[in-house]
């Protein structure tokens, strides 16, 4: 045999390799997708079902759901409330997160990520149960019960460390020269800042937006507790109400408010996505 | 326009570096100075202490008449382009021209006018509304100049703006900022490792070594008359043949020959141990026996276009020469090399430059 | 250093430090830039989360005569809870389902997904990104909804018992397992993005040499990536931990009902709001605090020792 022979017989079972690689790779693609497609299915179905099951099924399509929905006079004001909240926090705890951050990445503090570190351990306390009397409390005393900029103010203490944690990773990225000639020609700190690394790190503002936004459309615990208006309730709280009403004809307006409640969750994600690109900047260090 | 006086300048780092140990220069009012070294050199340093980028732990900084040491960068009137151009991204050329002047509260019509104005003067007619990502290496560099010349500073201070592009375009650049800088007639401070480019481009230039000036001068003085070893080694773009040589009544010996002294006479005694220093292309290689010559045989010739780089080996010794490419040796030949007495140069035992008189 | 004829004394500069500062920013402006975010931290944080470990040593509750005057009960709500063979379940419980979904589960598919997502056409891709975030972006009531359909139990099959065609209960029959993967559904996004944009780091020319040397898939894995992005890997495993550890989306899937999916969130609620018991309550919040601060402390200590 050649070694002509040799090599060609080397490169077969070689690009056979390739072949059964690129279809594994595909195939697992593939399921990846099925497995994060199948559980939404539901939600795509049931709201437009007449009696829809906890199967996924368009046996009797209508759109009656959404009208019967509103009859309900907090489907509309909780979507509106779950707007105002999470916008308030967005502009609340992105603004306060993007100051901290750009400082904390610019100037040495000693033992900084222990300092982060503990806060996100903090905060993880915080949004948890236990620490629903303690706020509450604080809220009272405060004169926050029952107050749009309670719910706002109260979630902040659980997103602040995130946000600052990953905001600061972008501001990282922030090439020092940018700051250093706006510096040249004169600029103060919060020159430079507003005109020169809040536009370059636009895309990590907006991750942060979105970050913020999302947690503070599902929040449930804190406008549950410091609530006692309904008219001031937001979503997570309303279809909390229609879950554990049950029965059937729940089922139909609960399907049908999921879906709304969702829509502008997901719409946000995507126009961000389309315009900066949804992604991390460089995989957060510590 | 103004002179810069840098005086007893210290910088230590909090690390406890030194990176400028009590330097002293003084830059006339116009000139182009190049602040030439290697690396960790502190000419960076220098020059963002300047800029008041960098805070010195004792000396003065004088710009004109003001002693701006204490001064944020933004009021000492001085302009910076980085090595990286710090073109800020989501800017066109205009507003990255216009930015400056908006800082410092111009109009905005007026400031407008100013940018499009420099920014033709410099060739960017065509790209104002362009975004940095969009221009070529030399484009974005022109940019970086022109929002430097619209704060219409009194002195610019450069920090390596050519290192970024490919080589042809960096002699293109070269030109354009020596003409640029001559029209203009504004200070400037040109931060750059590359020797060729300082003997291009400056009036007068210190070549600086670990945080100390080891020479100031024109690029000639520099060239001819390197006042240490550090700053021969430095300078020339084929390094300078550097030979250990002793006084030997009235002669010097290197590498077991006996060569005649170079022009000039000099304080020396018997015995003296001196380094001879003669750039390549200061010597001349014969094919013939000279009793001025070092012998050799030809190690290596390496082409440079219109002249070839030869490199001998002798007794113990090895030495470069340049000779016209016609007459370029081939390998393990033997020749020659002579060098030419108005262009040797003798090293004491420290290193420093003898001087003729 | 400073001779006696400068003109500033040398302790009057800071000594080069602004080099390190580009922004020109001194210590004070710092602070001004960090206090509104340190104000809201300080009152909706710490004050919080002291509050609840001072609980953790009273008899507090939301009713009776502890409501208003809670005493002083020292260790003892901590000696109830090590001793409540239920609490200890729940840390069982929480421990498997933080290890198996989170650290497993979300990263190792996170990563894979990123990794492989790389050499995806783009049509493949920018789907399969945008469904996996969905997963993440969808509000917890309505994840613990899609997920409670989803596993439907009999008499109402959810989607899963009709394709299997199986009349399982899975949450009250196989409930860890159940909850491992709702919960790497519901988070791997987090651990893909961060993964993607540790590779986007990696400059080619590492993973080219690796190639041209021979290397397979996993030994570039192995030898190239996990050491250039291990101090990324550390710190989204860190962050899913701590997350994983004090998520409450559980109970939107079982209505905190079933014992077996009892994971530390769910069970200190039932503690607190059913029963009233904040003091212990608290203490169980404290000791979760107190496990999730080891493993913080284990991964600093594995990302300093790993960055020599």
């Amino acid at each position: 045999m050649s070694t002509r022979d040799l090599a060609r017989l080397d490169a077969g079972p070689r690009r056979a390799h390739r072949l059964v690689n690129r279809v594994l790779t595909y195939l697992f693609l593939v399921l990846v997708a099925v497995f994060f497609v199948v559980p939404v299915l539901w939600l795509l179905t049931a709201p437009f079902n007449r009696a829809p099951s906890f199967t996924v099924s368009l046996s009797q399509p209508t759109l009656q759901n959404f009208p019967d929905l509103f009859k309900n006079p907090y489907s509309a004001s909780s979507l509106l409330n779950s707007a105002i909240y999470s916008l308030g926090s967005v502009v609340l705890v992105g603004g306060c997160a993007g100051f901290a951050a750009y400082a904390l990445s610019r100037v040495e503090v000693p033992g900084r990520n222990l300092i982060l570190i503990v806060l996100l351990l903090l905060s993880s306390v915080v949004t948890g149960s236990a620490a629903i009397v303690p706020l509450y409390f604080i809220a009272f005393n405060l004169h926050l019960i029952d107050t749009v900029p309670g719910v706002i103010l109260l979630m902040s203490g659980g997103l602040l460390p995130a946000a600052i944690f990953i905001l600061k990773d972008f501001m990282d990225g922030v090439p020092g020269s940018y700051e250093e000639s706006a510096r040249v020609f004169g600029a103060n700190p919060l020159q430079i800042l507003r005109d020169v690394v809040a536009p370059v790190v636009r895309p990590g503002l907006a991750v942060i937006a979105v970050w913020i936004f999302v947690n503070a459309w599902g929040n449930f615990l804190i406008p549950f507790v410091i609530l006692r208006n309904p008219a001031l309730d937001p979503a997570s709280v309303q279809i909390f109400s229609f879950q554990t009403s049950g029965g059937q004809a729940v089922l139909r307006t609960a399907a049908a408010f999921a879906l709304l409640y969702t829509l502008p969750a997901v719409v946000l994600y995507l126009v961000v996505q389309r315009r900066y690109g949804f992604r991390f900047y460089g995989g957060i260090k510590a | 326009m103004a002179q810069v006086r840098i005086e007893d300048l210290t910088v230590q780092f909090s690390g406890g570096t030194r990176a400028l140990d009590r330097l002293d220069l003084a830059i006339e009012d116009g000139e182009f100075f190049a602040l030439l070294g290697p690396s960790g050199c502190g000419k960076t340093t220098l020059l963002r202490t300047i800029a008041g980028l960098v805070l010195p732990s004792a000396g003065r900084v004088v710009i004109g008449d003001r002693d701006v040491t204490r001064l944020p960068p933004g009021d000492r009137n001085v302009a910076m382009v980085f090595q990286d151009y710090a073109l800020y991204p989501h800017m066109t050329v205009a507003e990255n021209i216009a930015y400056p002047l908006k800082v410092r509260r111009v109009e905005r019509s007026r400031r407008q006018e100013m940018a499009l104005s420099v920014g033709a003067s410099l060739g960017l007619g065509e790209l104002m509304e362009r975004r940095p990502a969009q221009l070529s290496g030399g484009q974005q560099q022109r940019v970086a100049l022109a929002r430097a010349i619209a704060t219409r500073p009194d002195v610019f201070l450069l920090d390596e703006p050519l290192s970024n592009l490919d080589a042809r375009l960096r002699l293109e650049a070269r030109t354009f900022l020596k003409r640029l800088q001559g029209e203009l007639g504004i200070t400037t401070v040109y931060v750059t490792h590359d020797q060729a480019e300082a003997l291009a481009m400056a009036h007068r230039m210190a070549v600086m070594d670990r945080g100390v000036v080891r020479q100031v001068g024109t690029p000639v003085e520099v060239f001819q008359y390197p006042a240490n070893l550090f700053v021969a080694q430095f300078t020339g773009s084929t390094p300078m043949n550097l030979l250990p040589a002793r006084v030997d009544k009235g002669a010097l010996t290197v590498g077991g020959r006996r060569l005649p002294f170079p022009s000039g006479s000099y304080r020396l005694r018997e015995g003296d141990r001196v380094t001879v220093g003669v750039r390549p292309e200061y010597m001349d290689l014969s094919t013939v026996e000279r009793h001025d010559g070092l012998p050799g045989r030809v190690a290596v010739v390496e082409s440079l276009g219109v002249t070839s780089l030869v490199t001998l080996e002798g007794e113990g010794i090895s030495f470069q020469v340049v000779v016209p490419e016609n007459r370029a040796p081939r390998a393990g030949e033997r020749g020659w090399a002579v060098a030419d007495p108005a262009r040797t140069l003798l090293y004491d035992d420290r290193g420093e430059l003898i001087r003729a008189f | 250093m400073a001779q006696a004829t400068s003109p500033i004394p040398e302790t009057a500069l800071p000594s080069a430090g602004l080099t390190a500062n580009p922004a020109g920013l001194s210590r004070p402006g710092a602070l001004a830039f960090i206090t509104p975010g340190l104000i809201l931290i300080v009152v909706f944080l710490a004050v919080p989360a002291a509050w609840t470990l001072y609980l953790g040593v009273t008899n507090y509750a939301l009713f009776g005569p502890q409501a208003s005057h809670p005493s002083f009960v020292g260790l003892a709500n901590y000696a109830q809870a090590l001793h409540d063979p239920l609490f200890l379940s729940a840390v069982v419980v929480t421990v498997a389902y933080v290890f198996g979904s989170a650290v497993v589960g979300q990263m190792v598919l996170g990563f894979a997904l990123a990794w492989k997502l790389r050499q995806a056409p783009a049509w493949m891709r920018q789907p399969i990104e945008t469904l996996v975030l969905f997963a993440w972006i969808i509000p917890a009531a309505v994840v613990g909804f899609l997920w409670a359909t989803f596993y439907g139990p009999p008499p109402q099959t959810g989607t899963l018992n009709t394709v299997l065609h199986t009349q399982v209960n899975w949450l009250y029959q196989f409930p860890i397992p159940a909850l491992i993967v709702f919960n790497i559904w519901r988070g791997t996004a987090f651990s893909m993005l961060l993964s993607g944009a540790a590779l986007n780091t990696l400059p080619p020319s590492y993973l080219e040499t690796a190639r041209l040397a021979g290397a397979s898939g996993w030994q570039q894995l192995r030898d190239v990536v996990f050491p250039s992005i291990r101090g990324t890997l550390l710190t989204n495993l860190l962050l899913i931990t701590l997350w994983t550890f004090n998520d409450f989306t559980p109970f939107n899937l079982t209505g905190g009902a079933i014992p077996g999916a009892t994971t530390l969130p769910i069970y200190i609620y039932h503690e607190a709001f059913e029963f009233s018991l904040f003091g212990l309550g608290s203490a169980m919040s404290t000791i979760m605090l107190l496990i999730n601060l080891i493993i913080a402390l284990g991964y600093l200590w594995v990302l300093r020792r790993t960055a020599r």
